[in-house]
């Protein structure tokens, strides 16, 4: 960085004004660059930006809608946020989303076209538990055989996703579905209660606004909170202060995957109804840009969730009414963790313009 | 089992392991530097699709494949700037170039489905004889080419020597004097051009056509031949021989006599994945994380000039 216009210079420590600073100086990059997107592909950008930011919310359908695509969202990244905080990265989510919803609707078909009041909360469980299996081989692989977690949750994604193909065209199959790989649709007693009338938002939301709050509390006010942020921040002291690495590696896999599970679960009996293969929509990597928008904190989370779950059905209506391609909403997506890890330079380092450095810093 | 058959499987190995290799071989020198990059996914992605928008436009290979390599390097150089420059956790960079890759993929290619790039030209039509030739393709001879080149680069040249100096320790690589962030960026150029040419060789040769996420983890899996390999060029290519070898398992299954589900079939490349990983990662003993496994011990590791 010797004779630069612009040079970087160490902070003694992160700023806490830039760190909750940089996701909004990041999403404000990420307008600007989904102007000159859409000004590219032809379209009238402000039109385009109109329609996914601020038409969902007009709406009663549209807020509903954001509840609806928050809530997993807002799950998984509260669980993922515990393992990265750790430095265990469960990249696997959307395929532990996919087991639990598995899992969880087979215990819904079990008991098809019955159940009582008791069988909503067994699926339940069943979806956690599925998620909480799938979490646990990556977890195994690394504590036993030290094999790379991402590596090894990201496989299991695609097993996931063909298992869920494996079971609707086989055990978990409509027989009256003329050969179309899809269940049956869900009794009454399997379908979660609505939030708002006549919409599909669902009880999920205020559960998973619960698991924020816990979350929140655990984060902060407990030893496992303490324990994480320890292991991420100096893994040598927390072995040092007699932290296990593996239980570490256990725990995190455990609440990351059993709550990527019951989003999975969610969704099926939820807004879907049903198991279809379809039924993964990339939740579980969207998650992860929402961890690090909220700055892996929970309540941080849930505003950050919130904010994608908008540009997931904004770029939908768009999609229709302007004919932009479904990947519009990626390609944000993708470009808003961009500019958050790039303007995160600006949390440990300070910006120094100029030819020189400034007397007493450096040695040049 | 007949000659041909025999041929024709060899051949098949071979196409199924190019895009493997190219991209594989591209991170190991990635990785050789002291830079992790789990973007190889969406770099691939993004080069099959401007490989394949170039051949429908221009109608010359010799336009599209270097415009995939060179889109493969813009990715590479982008996941530089954010990790090398502006000094972001390479793990999150990696996993935002991936889904950036496959999201603006996707977005430019979305009227692009159902068009065809044409069949590449195999050997024989060069005039060389022989069904051998007839599965073969120059590209399956200039990747193996390549991995001899990189072999011999990483370890016999004092380029190869400067590179592996700044994977190993870029601390005292600066000390003495070599350019740490320049050599990087270097090879994270490299990388990405074959990353983006592995991905073309899927969309130009071996399908011929573009459809949206395409490279179906091929990416995530070359970064596990990276592991497997224990950063060696010839153990890369014979752990990608090996997945090979599970593809043509996997479209030959009918010919074999064997009643297997279409999906359990298609899993076998992800687990064997990861029974690569554990055995790889098992059988090296005890010791720290990075040298069980003769990792660079600079891989992963923030760079920042003191001087």
């Amino acid at each position: 960085m010797r004779n630069a216009m612009v040079r970087l210079e160490p902070r003694r420590e992160p700023s806490r004004v830039m760190l909750y600073a940089t996701p909004f100086v990041a999403f404000v990059l990420t307008l600007l660059a989904g102007l000159v997107l859409f000004w590219a592909l032809g379209k009238d950008p402000v039109r385009a930006l109109g329609l996914i930011f601020i038409t969902p919310l007009t709406s009663v359908r549209g807020v509903a809608e954001l509840l609806v695509k928050s809530t997993p969202l807002i799950l998984i990244a509260t669980g993922l946020a515990f393992g990265f905080r750790a430095g265990v990265w469960n990249i696997g989510a959307e395929g532990q989303f996919t087991i639990g919803a598995i899992s969880g609707g087979a215990v819904a078909l079990y008991f098809h076209p019955g159940g009582g009041p008791l069988l909503l909360p067994a699926m339940m469980l069943a979806g956690v538990l599925g998620g909480v299996a799938w979490a646990a081989i990556p977890a195994l692989l690394r504590t036993h055989f030290n094999a790379n977690e991402i590596l090894t949750s990201l496989m299991l994604v695609y097993v996931a996703l063909l298992l869920l193909g494996l079971m609707v065209q086989g055990p978990l199959r409509d027989p009256q579905s003329y050969n179309f790989p899809e269940s049956k649709l869900f009794q009454n007693a399997a379908l979660l209660p609505a939030l708002i009338p006549k919409t599909r938002a669902h009880i999920g939301f205020l559960i998973a606004v619960g698991v924020v709050a816990v979350a929140h509390v655990l984060m902060t006010r407990h030893i496992l909170g303490f324990m994480v942020r320890v292991f991420g921040d100096a893994p040598r002291a927390a072995a040092f202060a007699g932290f296990s690495e593996k239980r570490m590696v256990w725990l995190s896999f455990a609440i990351s995957g059993g709550l990527a599970g019951l989003s999975g679960l969610f969704e099926a009996a939820g807004p879907v109804g049903q198991l279809v293969p379809q039924l993964p929509s990339g939740y579980g990597f969207t998650a992860i840009i929402v961890a690090f928008l909220g700055r892996l904190q929970p309540l941080g989370i849930l505003a950050a969730g919130l904010l994608l779950g908008l540009t997931h059905i904004g770029g939908e209506t768009a999609q229709i009414t302007m004919s932009l391609p479904s990947a519009t909403t990626s390609v944000f997506q993708g470009m808003l963790l961009f500019f958050l890890l790039a303007s995160d330079v600006l949390v440990n380092f300070r910006l120094r313009f100029g030819l020189r450095a400034p007397v007493g810093v450096g040695g040049n | 089992m007949s000659m041909d058959l025999i041929v024709g499987i060899l051949a098949g190995l071979l196409v199924a392991a190019t895009p493997l290799i190219l991209a594989a071989l591209g991170e190991l020198v990635v990785e050789k530097s002291g830079v992790l990059n789990l973007g190889v996914e969406g770099m691939m992605v993004i080069g099959a699709f401007a490989g394949f928008a170039a051949k429908v436009l221009t109608g010359s290979y010799l336009l599209a494949f270097p415009a995939a390599i060179f889109a493969g390097m813009l990715m590479g150089l982008l996941f530089g700037l954010l990790t090398q420059i502006l000094l972001s956790n390479q793990v999150a960079s990696g996993l935002a170039l991936t889904l950036f890759g496959l999201g603006l993929s996707a977005l430019f290619g979305a009227g692009w489905t159902g068009l065809t790039a044409g069949a590449f030209p195999r050997l024989n039509a060069l005039g060389l004889p022989g069904s051998l030739a007839a599965g073969l393709d120059v590209l399956i001879l200039l990747t193996l080419a390549l991995v001899v080149a990189t072999q011999y680069v990483l370890t016999r040249t004092r380029t190869g020597l400067i590179l592996r100096a700044v994977g190993e320790n870029h601390d005292a690589a600066h000390a003495i004097g070599y350019p740490v962030v320049a050599v990087r960026m270097l090879a994270l150029a490299f990388g990405g051009g074959m990353a983006g040419l592995g991905g073309a060789y899927l969309s130009l040769v071996q399908t011929p056509f573009w459809v949206e996420r395409m490279t179906a983890g091929r990416g995530w899996i070359a970064l596990a031949l990276v592991v497997f390999s224990a950063w060696r060029p010839f153990r890369l290519l014979a752990g990608a021989l090996l997945f090979g070898g599970i593809t043509i398992l996997q479209l030959h299954s009918q010919g074999f006599g064997l009643k297997v589900d279409a999906q359990v079939l298609a899993m076998l490349p992800y687990l064997a994945t990861l029974a690569v990983l554990v055995f790889m990662s098992r059988s090296r003993g005890a010791g720290n994380a990075a040298g069980r496994l003769r990792a660079p011990q600079s891989l992963g590791k923030v760079f920042t000039s003191t001087t």
